[in-house]
């Protein structure tokens, strides 16, 4: 029973308001696309025990996606944030490198 | 025997009587007595059978441990089996069964078990049941399932007669255990000015203190208890809840509490249980110690009970087990029972020390007259429903040479084991204290919350310290490190000073003597409730099992209801003995929630019956009601399956509709449609990314049919779109599909999308929409006047904006059934009134409403694919024949990229056709079709499989589709179904649709 705060609406929300998506920051693969990197893309997902980047929706409040960046280890929170940016934005990052330095996750770290 | 005592008995009020039944025989307790001290007053030793052997079984503990004790309670309504006599408070009219025995407690067929055990050793269910095969079908598995699960189930036809709710709190410093330790923990946090909830599960305060004694700054510790519960009484930031166990503590500070209201006094207004919902910045665990049995022959014959249970019920209920007692130990502790038992008048025969020295109580013990034996042990207890005598040995033997000491009851102590469960729930780690010989909460590897410290501070005997003045003192830190951590700032203050008698050290003794010879050791019982014995864990062992885990789960030691509070620790003490390891290496099993059993009532809390879950009503609900409406659950809704008349079964009225809505005038209720607008500068761009075919070029007017896919290439959904104005799309899906296709397409315009400018709204439940079809459609729309609905004004696949009699409406010219069609939505609060419009209107046209399954077979009939029957989340728009809907001129769609991998392009998918029966009868729903041969398994193989079977009344024979390997290329071919009744239908493979190839009944 998470609690992660929705950048959108600012709600301290419990998780029986959230709705779990997966992971973050795919990247769309479509037409075009080779049948291995469609692959990857449509199934192939990070599952670490540690820093997890993830997607939640605020389902039974705002209804807004939005990315949370937690430990799936210990369940620290390190920072909710919008579910609109390609990349966990800078502060986040920091929040992460303060408590796991030397992290990283996919191409980020 | 087991007595009451003239004397004694904080807890009772003698003054009041209290009458309850046991096996129905009726006897006589005080209010204040629990089941178990009612019953051993009555000198009801024997309360129930063990699981495995059927073997008696007697009190053996006092509180929520209680292995033993498991009664069948209350009657009817109120049934509940494996309720804990330990824990269930005595009320007038009461009645309680005992369980597992046939045909009674005292002759029970079942003790055949014991006799067999020797043939019955750990993991026997594994070793028995694997030959020969047809056993386990004839044999063994109707044993298993005769003799599976403990206690009675409550007849399948009662209902809880209770009412249960669930109750949200939050608060600073939540405090599970109402003892000293979590009372001075509470008031130490509450001083800084936290919100401080305190919860203890029984319905007293103090624990186990006012029995053990002692002093707090020179003060009995029972009044300083008192003082201290009403200090924080008057506190106004503390919440304190008796009756109300912490139940399991969880993630980033949530904790359940179980609060028992109404068990005591069943019947009283209001809810039963409550389910406290707490989430609590911090958690202080005060949650005490258990004592744990010692490992004897025969330690779980009715008499034999923990040294500090047998304490208890002399203290607290004024019952003595026995009259002539043993006192088995590696502790000082047990000297306390010994004293108490003394005091009150019981013949105390002797005390069994396996030490060689112990502390100053046993001086007084001594000094009182009690024989001390140092070095002793018992080797075997004597006796079969309860205990005769004892045979006495040296501890530090195999079991020779024994004395027989006459005796009726046995206390054992072997050393204490804080109750660190709620510690372990969320991720806390333990350590092994050699001292104490038990495991104990390591405060440096606290359960971690969302800012990745520590939320759960472990207090007094749960945290380790046994002794008054030591628990008092980390107890007091704990409600101070609780109340900081939740960022308030404690007060400067000191721990009040406990005093007690000074304790020599004790000393583990996993077994009873040191070496017992095989014999006892097989006699030796370690989980009560599911008869693990020490000899199990040592076979089990030798077998190879070394993880504490898969030990458990092949002994079943741990297993039982009691979770192993009173096994665990010995279990695992004779496995690491086994194994030649030490315990610390071995390890714990999993420590999970809840901490007791906690009743499915609470659990459910209000969600129950109506309320369960809310049904959707479309605005013409009621009259379909009145109307002889047949109700079919869709999604969350109701919706009609068919109007039965009088004298009409379910059949008939479907079939009336069905050949009144080709030939006359039918309405049906589309209400539940989902209708979603999208609206926006990119809403086309968007629309055509959504659906697999082109929704940007639609003109404003017109209506277009759509298919979803998801991103992997399934179909979702399907359903009308009508270009609204220039940005704006109306989107029909299926009735079930509303919430999840808006949740879609949010998804995609919220984490890809984002910067394309489209909003998306449900307006599903802002419109009734009504169909209405037959070719009297327009007859009875002209007679309500207003629109022009004719062919050349609202052409087939067109909406207008208009007036239909008084009624504001959309009217799109669209067609499920074949027929001329159309389907009008109004405004949700005109529904009503504009359905009986259409009726009165329609009379003379033979207007009929009808059903959800009129409208599946219609469409059947016109072979249109609904979603759910000829889609299931595995097919994809080509095995469904759809190529037309989807777009060759887009470069990109949901689902365009997946068509194109090997197996969606595969030539050997299943696809569909049509199918009718050589006979005319209706294939069964879900039947396959077999072909040649047989697969790995030796079942035929199969090359297809029904999606859709009805009884066509307007074509008088059944009629079906169905996904078919090479399907379409076989038309006019015969294929088999056989049916679970034994028959095979053969269907021919056809065209799928057989109404109207040519669509020129709804072209008109």
């Amino acid at each position: 029973m998470l609690i992660l705060n929705c950048p959108y609406c600012g709600v301290d929300a419990e998780e029986t308001e959230l709705s779990a998506g997966g992971e973050a920051h795919l990247k769309r693969y479509g037409p075009g696309a080779s049948d291995e990197d469609f692959h990857d893309y449509l199934f192939m997902r990070e599952n670490p025990k540690d820093v997890h980047l993830e997607r939640w929706r605020h389902s039974n409040g705002c209804g807004k996606w939005f990315h949370a960046a937690r430990c799936t280890r210990t369940l620290e929170v390190f920072g909710t944030y919008s579910a609109q940016v390609y990349e966990p934005p800078q502060e986040i990052k920091d929040a992460i490198s303060a408590k796991r330095p030397g992290w990283t996750w996919r191409d980020f770290s | 025997m087991s007595t009451r005592l003239a004397k004694q008995g904080r807890l009772i009020d003698r003054s009041k009587q209290v009458t309850f039944s046991f096996n129905g025989t009726t006897m006589q307790g005080y209010e204040g007595d629990t089941l178990a001290s009612a019953l051993l007053a009555n000198d009801q030793m024997m309360v129930g059978r063990s699981f495995k052997y059927h073997r008696p079984r007697g009190v053996v503990a006092s509180g929520a441990e209680e292995p033993n004790a498991l009664v069948g309670l209350g009657q009817g309504n109120r049934f509940e089996p494996n309720q804990r006599a330990t824990t269930t408070e005595l009320f007038n009219g009461l009645t309680a069964i005992s369980q597992n025995h046939w045909p009674n407690l005292d002759f029970d067929i079942g003790t055949v078990n014991t006799h067999l055990s020797r043939f019955l050793p750990a993991g026997f269910y594994y070793k028995m049941f694997i030959h020969p095969k047809p056993f386990w079908k004839h044999v063994y598995e109707p044993f298993i399932r005769q003799s599976a699960g403990l206690g009675k189930a409550p007849d399948k036809d009662s209902r809880d007669a209770d009412t249960y709710e669930h109750f949200y709190a939050f608060t600073d410093v939540l405090v599970i255990g109402g003892g000293v330790a979590g009372l001075q923990a509470a008031k130490a946090a509450a001083q800084s000015g936290a919100k401080v909830l305190l919860i203890e599960q029984t319905a007293f305060w103090g624990g186990r203190a006012p029995v053990d004694g002692g002093t707090v700054g020179g003060e009995p510790v029972d009044k300083f208890v008192e003082q201290l519960v009403s200090e924080l009484e008057t506190m106004g930031n503390v919440t304190m809840r008796s009756r109300c166990m912490g139940a399991g503590v969880y993630d980033h500070g949530y904790v359940l509490g179980y609060e028992r209201l109404n068990d005591h006094k069943p019947g009283t207004q209001g809810p039963r249980h409550r389910l406290w919902r707490i989430r609590a910045k911090q958690v202080v665990t005060a949650t005490g110690a258990i004592e744990r049995p010692l490992s004897f022959a025969g330690n779980d014959v009715p008499g034999v009970m923990l040294a500090s249970a047998m304490r208890d019920y002399v203290v607290n209920w004024g019952v003595t087990p026995g009259q002539r007692v043993v006192v088995a130990t590696n502790n000082d502790d047990a000297y306390r029972t010994a004293i108490t038992l003394k005091q009150a008048g019981v013949d105390v025969v002797r005390v069994v020390d396996a030490r060689a020295t112990a502390g100053p109580l046993a001086e007084e013990a001594r000094q009182l007259g009690i024989r001390v034996d140092p070095g002793k042990a018992i080797a075997k207890v004597k006796g079969g429903k309860r205990v005769k005598k004892v045979q006495l040995c040296n501890q530090d033997g195999i079991g020779g040479a024994r004395e027989e000491v006459d005796c009726d009851a046995v206390a054992m102590s072997g050393g204490w084991s804080p109750v660190v469960h709620l510690w372990s729930h969320c991720g806390g780690k333990l350590i092994w204290d050699d001292a104490n010989a038990h495991f104990r909460p390591d405060p440096k590897r606290p359960p971690l919350g969302a800012t990745g410290e520590g939320f759960v501070v472990a207090a007094g005997a749960s945290n380790g310290p046994l002794a008054l003045g030591e628990v008092l003192t980390d107890a007091h830190a704990a409600g101070k490190a609780a109340a900081k951590a939740a960022g308030f700032k404690p007060k400067n203050t000191r721990a009040p000073s406990g005093e007690t008698a000074e304790e020599a050290s004790m000393e583990a003794v996993w077994l009873m003597p040191a070496n017992a010879e095989v014999q006892l050791r097989m006699k030796s019982w370690l989980d009560f409730q599911n008869d693990v014995k020490v000899s199990d864990v040592q076979l089990a062992a030798r077998e190879g099992y070394e993880s504490v885990e898969h030990t458990k789960r092949y002994t079943t030691l741990g297993m039982a209801t009691d979770q192993g509070k009173l096994s665990n620790i010995n279990g695992l003490a004779i496995l690491a003995d086994a194994l030649d390891s030490e315990i610390p290496k071995v390890g714990t099993t999993t420590f999970r929630p809840p901490y007791t059993p906690i009743s499915m009532g609470s659990i459910g809390g209000e969600a129950r019956g109506e309320v369960f879950q809310p049904i959707r009503q479309t605005p013409m609900h009621n009259w379909h009601d009145k109307n002889g409406a047949d109700w079919e659950p869709v999604g969350h809704w109701r919706r009609t399956y068919a109007y039965v008349r009088p004298g009409e079964s379910v059949h008939d009225a479907v079939n009336r509709e069905m050949k009144n809505t080709r030939e006359n005038l039918g309405l049906l209720d589309a209400s539940t449609l989902g209708k979603l607008i999208v609206k926006g500068p990119d809403a086309g761009k968007f629309l055509d990314m959504m659906y697999t075919n082109m929704m940007s070029t639609l003109k404003v007017g017109k209506c277009r049919y759509g298919l979803m896919c998801s991103e992997n290439g399934f179909l979702i959904d399907d359903g009308v779109v009508a270009r609204v104005d220039e940005d704006t799309w109306l989107c029909h899906t299926t009735t079930g599909g509303a919430e999840r296709i808006h949740a879609h397409m949010e998804e995609w315009l919220q984490t890809e999308w984002w910067d394309w400018k489209v909003y998306v709204a449900n307006v599903t439940e802002q419109y009734a929409q009504v169909a209405v079809v037959g070719p009297n459609a327009r007859k009875v729309l002209d007679k309500l006047g207003g629109m022009d609905v004719s062919k050349k004004a609202l052409p087939f696949m067109e909406w207008r904006d208009g007036k239909i009699g008084d009624f504001d409406c959309r009217a799109y010219r669209i067609s499920f059934s074949g027929e001329l069609s159309y389907e009008i939505a109004v405004p949700a609060s005109k529904g009503q009134a504009f359905w009986d419009a259409l009726m009165q209107a329609g009379q003379e046209y033979g207007v009929m409403p009808y059903g959800t399954e009129c409208l599946h077979i219609l469409r059947a009939e016109k072979g249109f694919i609904m979603i759910g029957d000829e889609s299931d989340g595995t097919v994809i728009p080509q095995d469904l024949g759809l190529h037309w809907a989807l777009s060759k001129k887009k470069e990109d769609y949901l689902g365009k990229r997946a068509h194109s991998r090997t197996h969606m392009a595969d030539p050997e998918r299943w696809k569909l056709v049509g199918l009718e029966t050589v006979d005319g009868s209706v294939i069964p729903d879900g039947a396959y079709a077999v072909g040649e041969g047989v697969n790995a398994n030796g079942q035929r193989n199969m090359i297809g499989r029904v999606t859709s079977t009805y009884y066509s009344a307007n074509l008088g024979k059944g009629i079906a589709m169905g996904l078919v390997k090479h399907g379409p290329d076989r038309m006019g071919e015969i294929i088999e179904f056989p049916g679970t009744d034994d028959k095979i239908y053969k269907a021919k493979i056809v065209d799928q649709v057989f109404y109207d190839k040519d669509g020129e009944k709804q072209n008109v």
